[in-house]
């Protein structure tokens, strides 16, 4: 396979998951800015939404205050956001039409059909409660891209380039939402059980589609925590750190079986995964939360500069 | 016959209809009201989700539009079929000869049957190219050629397209669209298949690579990437043939021999189906300022290393001043008549024929020598008084540069349109694929001017295209 096909499919994945992942994040910091009674609280709800996703600075070059409707419109469809839901449609669209031999059709068609549909909404119509409705068709389609991919795309070198992005970038995101209200998740005696905290963790867990999961699997209140826990250790809630640099190293062992041999990569894998096995809240927060999810994110970024060098991305 | 109606394809001048629309004529009147609208607007719908989109330069409504696609097809004979493949087959035979000749012992030339002042100073003749020995000796392995009929037996190539024709991806596209559309009708027809295509490519393909490049030689479609206009054509048929579709900096040269960069390192290519024009391909040889070619292809491809398809230089034998000498062309290396006519040209470099031009220019069509796509063409009886004067200045001041044809009556083909179904000018573009043997698909692409009278069928000047059908005996 050409290394830039490999590249291409790679980011097609990251795209088409950033575009969720920015849903998720704004639909998040969305909720947190309608609870917010306080003078000021809605736009430093929203902005501290836009510190989680890196986009704080370029929002702010916009020179405008932020209130749901102007974070909206940047998050969703400012084409000067590079990571706007519009640019990371466009993106992963033009990734998968420079890779059309690689894709199969159906994920061609969710794709396009996706950004078609998109194309049509007028960014004026989306206000108020339509917001939220257009959240939820972005993760839909996201979700169906991902469906036609897992039913269709042939088990090859491929298919593990498009994994690896998908993992590579959620884990990236799980670890911003997290890192967007560590304080909260903070275990401090003075805090615990206020209203205002249950329901800042409520949307973090929501973010990660796991409030409800979250009551399955600790058959518990919300506590700080486990929340913590379950999003940071737990291989079982598919959007953990744990799970996804483990599906990570999984999709890189495949690459290395097929091709024979292992490279850098692997070995910045296995330190990424080191971070979130055999290890327990108790000592992450010990550490410290906050510098334990820095290091995540640079240890993530850097199984990527590993693998466009490895697998000649260009 | 009445002079003034072209002919039609499905209704013979009497008014009844021609035996093979005979099926198709019952279908239209059988559908309920509103069906062939609904299909219209399906087919629209069907043609974006899929992508088949195309980009018209120096358009602003973005860079991807649709090529309209009109839902009634064109159909020919099994008989006329016959005879229109022989005729092909005999032109593309001889014009892969000629090229052989011209860029060897240019014998054509010698025999004075084309002047050698046409070959050696034609901006399309390839010096490089001299004494180079391709694979099997074929220059051309994908033709498209253009046809127009004007009369129950009357064709005429308007067009030899030796370059890197495109449009097939369409031909594929627009009968998978009318299968969808339209299975009944298939049902009760006898329709020769066109999928073969994608096969019959690779199986050409293959043939023309380099001796010792085993069995499966590894093939990739080079296009200059998804900006440019033919892009989804290119990826189209990359996909269906199981090729790697390429762009310049994903190939590079060493030792002489073509790579490209995969995941695990460099691995040979044997044959580049290229769909970058020769003066791009090779910045060490040909345009150096090109980025979209791979520098030291053209080395590797003298080596003998790599096979190019087409090969480079092919335009010296669809140049439209070449052109009228593809009669004396046929007969001259297979020593046999032109079954399929050329259209009448005048050349303006004659003192006599110049004046007869420029005093009928409101009857005849000017086309530009190097011009293509419907670009830089006068069709007189359409045209403004203005623009008829500006095209007798060019005439006038590069004689040279112009061809100049009477304008054909081109045959009409029932199309929906707003107003229902309407006679529109089609024209006829088959494939045909030359390599260990010549192959030609049964169908091609039919282009329709949509607008009423019109006789300029080219996507870029609003036709649209129509599932071409070869019937079966």
């Amino acid at each position: 396979m050409l290394g830039r096909t490999a590249q291409n499919l790679f980011w097609l994945s990251r795209y088409v998951e950033r575009a969720e992942n920015m849903a998720r994040l704004l639909e998040v910091g969305y909720r947190m800015s309608l609870t917010s009674h306080r003078e000021g609280g809605e736009s430093e709800h929203l902005i501290s939404m836009m510190q989680a996703a890196e986009v704080d600075e370029a929002f702010e070059a916009t020179g405008k205050v932020a209130t749901v409707d102007t974070v909206a419109q940047f998050m969703v469809f400012d084409e000067t956001n590079p990571s706007s839901v519009k640019a990371c449609l466009f993106a992963a669209r033009t990734n998968a039409r420079s890779v059309r031999t690689a894709i199969t059709s159906d994920m061609w068609e969710s794709l396009n059909s996706a950004w078609l549909e998109f194309s049509q909404i007028k960014p004026r119509d989306v206000r108020g409660a339509k917001l939220l409705g257009l959240l939820q068709w972005i993760k839909q389609r996201s979700h169906e891209f991902r469906g036609a991919l897992l039913g269709t795309i042939l088990r090859d070198e491929g298919f593990a380039f498009s994994q690896a992005g998908n993992f590579v970038e959620r884990a990236d995101n799980t670890a911003r939402i997290l890192d967007m209200k560590y304080f909260v998740l903070l275990p401090r005696a003075d805090l615990v059980g206020g209203d205002l905290d249950i329901q800042q963790w409520t949307l973090i867990l929501r973010a990660a589609s796991a409030h409800r999961s979250y009551r399955h699997f600790y058959r518990d209140r919300y506590q700080p925590e486990k929340i913590a826990d379950f999003l940071i250790l737990r291989h079982q809630m598919p959007r953990s750190l744990a799970h996804c640099s483990r599906m990570l190293g999984q999709t890189l062992d495949s690459l290395a079986e097929l091709y024979g041999r292992r490279v850098d990569c692997h070995d910045a894998v296995a330190e990424l995964c080191a971070m979130v096995e055999g290890t327990n809240m108790e000592k992450i927060f010990r550490r410290g939360l906050h510098e334990f999810l820095t290091e995540f994110i640079a240890r993530n970024n850097r199984v990527t500069e590993c693998l466009s060098e490895s697998y000649n991305f260009y | 016959m009445d002079e003034n109606v072209p002919f039609d394809e499905m209704y013979a001048s009497d008014g009844s209809v021609r035996e093979p629309y005979r099926v198709l004529k019952q279908w239209i009147e059988e559908q309920p009201e509103r069906a062939l609208t609904l299909m219209q607007s399906d087919a629209e719908g069907l043609f974006r989700k899929l992508g088949i989109t195309f980009a018209v330069y120096g358009s602003d409504e973005g860079n991807e539009k649709l090529i309209p696609f009109d839902v009634i097809p064109r159909i020919i004979s099994a008989a006329e079929w016959r005879r229109l493949s022989k005729g092909i087959e005999q032109r593309v035979r001889a014009l892969n000869a000629f090229l052989y000749d011209i860029y060897h012992r240019q014998e054509i030339i010698k025999a004075g049957r084309v002047p050698e002042k046409l070959i050696v100073n034609n901006a399309a003749f390839c010096p490089q190219m001299m004494g180079l020995n391709p694979a099997k000796n074929v220059y051309a392995h994908i033709i498209g050629v253009d046809i127009v009929r004007v009369g129950p037996d009357e064709f005429y190539v308007l067009e030899d397209n030796l370059r890197t024709p495109s449009g097939v991806s369409y031909m594929l596209e627009d009968r998978e669209a009318m299968m969808q559309l339209a299975p009944d009708l298939f049902q009760r027809s006898r329709v020769a298949p066109v999928e073969t295509y994608p096969e019959n490519l690779r199986r050409t393909l293959q043939s023309v690579a380099p001796d010792g490049s085993g069995s499966n030689p590894n093939i990739a479609v080079l296009t200059p990437g998804i900006y440019n206009s033919a892009y989804f054509e290119h990826s189209f048929l990359a996909d269906q043939m199981g090729a790697h579709l390429c762009e310049g900096p994903d190939l590079f040269v060493e030792g002489g021999k073509v790579y490209m960069r995969t995941t695990t390192g460099p691995e040979r290519v044997d044959v580049i189906y290229r769909r970058i024009d020769d003066e791009y391909i090779d910045p060490l040889t040909f345009n150096p300022d090109s980025l979209l070619g791979v520098p030291g292809l053209f080395n590797a491809y003298r080596a003998g290393n790599v096979t190019l398809v087409n090969a480079p230089g092919t335009g010296i034998a669809d140049d439209k001043a070449v052109y009228t000498y593809v009669p004396a062309i046929i007969e001259f290396y297979l020593g046999e008549k032109a079954i399929l006519n050329n259209v009448p040209t005048y050349n303006c470099t004659d003192e006599d024929q110049r004046a007869w031009v420029l005093e009928n220019i409101g009857d005849l069509v000017v086309k530009e020598v190097h011009g293509s796509g419907g670009y830089g063409m006068l069709v007189g009886p359409t045209s403004t008084k203005a623009q008829q004067a500006e095209f007798k200045k060019k005439i006038e001041a590069r004689p040279d540069n112009y061809i100049v044809q009477p304008t054909l009556a081109l045959s009409t083909c029932p199309t929906y349109v707003q107003s229902g179904i309407a006679p529109r000018h089609v024209d006829l573009r088959p494939y045909v694929l030359v390599g260990d043997e010549v192959r030609i698909t049964p169908g091609g692409l039919t282009r329709v001017a949509l607008k009423k009278g019109s006789l300029v069928v080219n996507s870029s000047q609003g036709g649209g295209t129509k599932d071409t059908w070869v019937l079966e005996d």
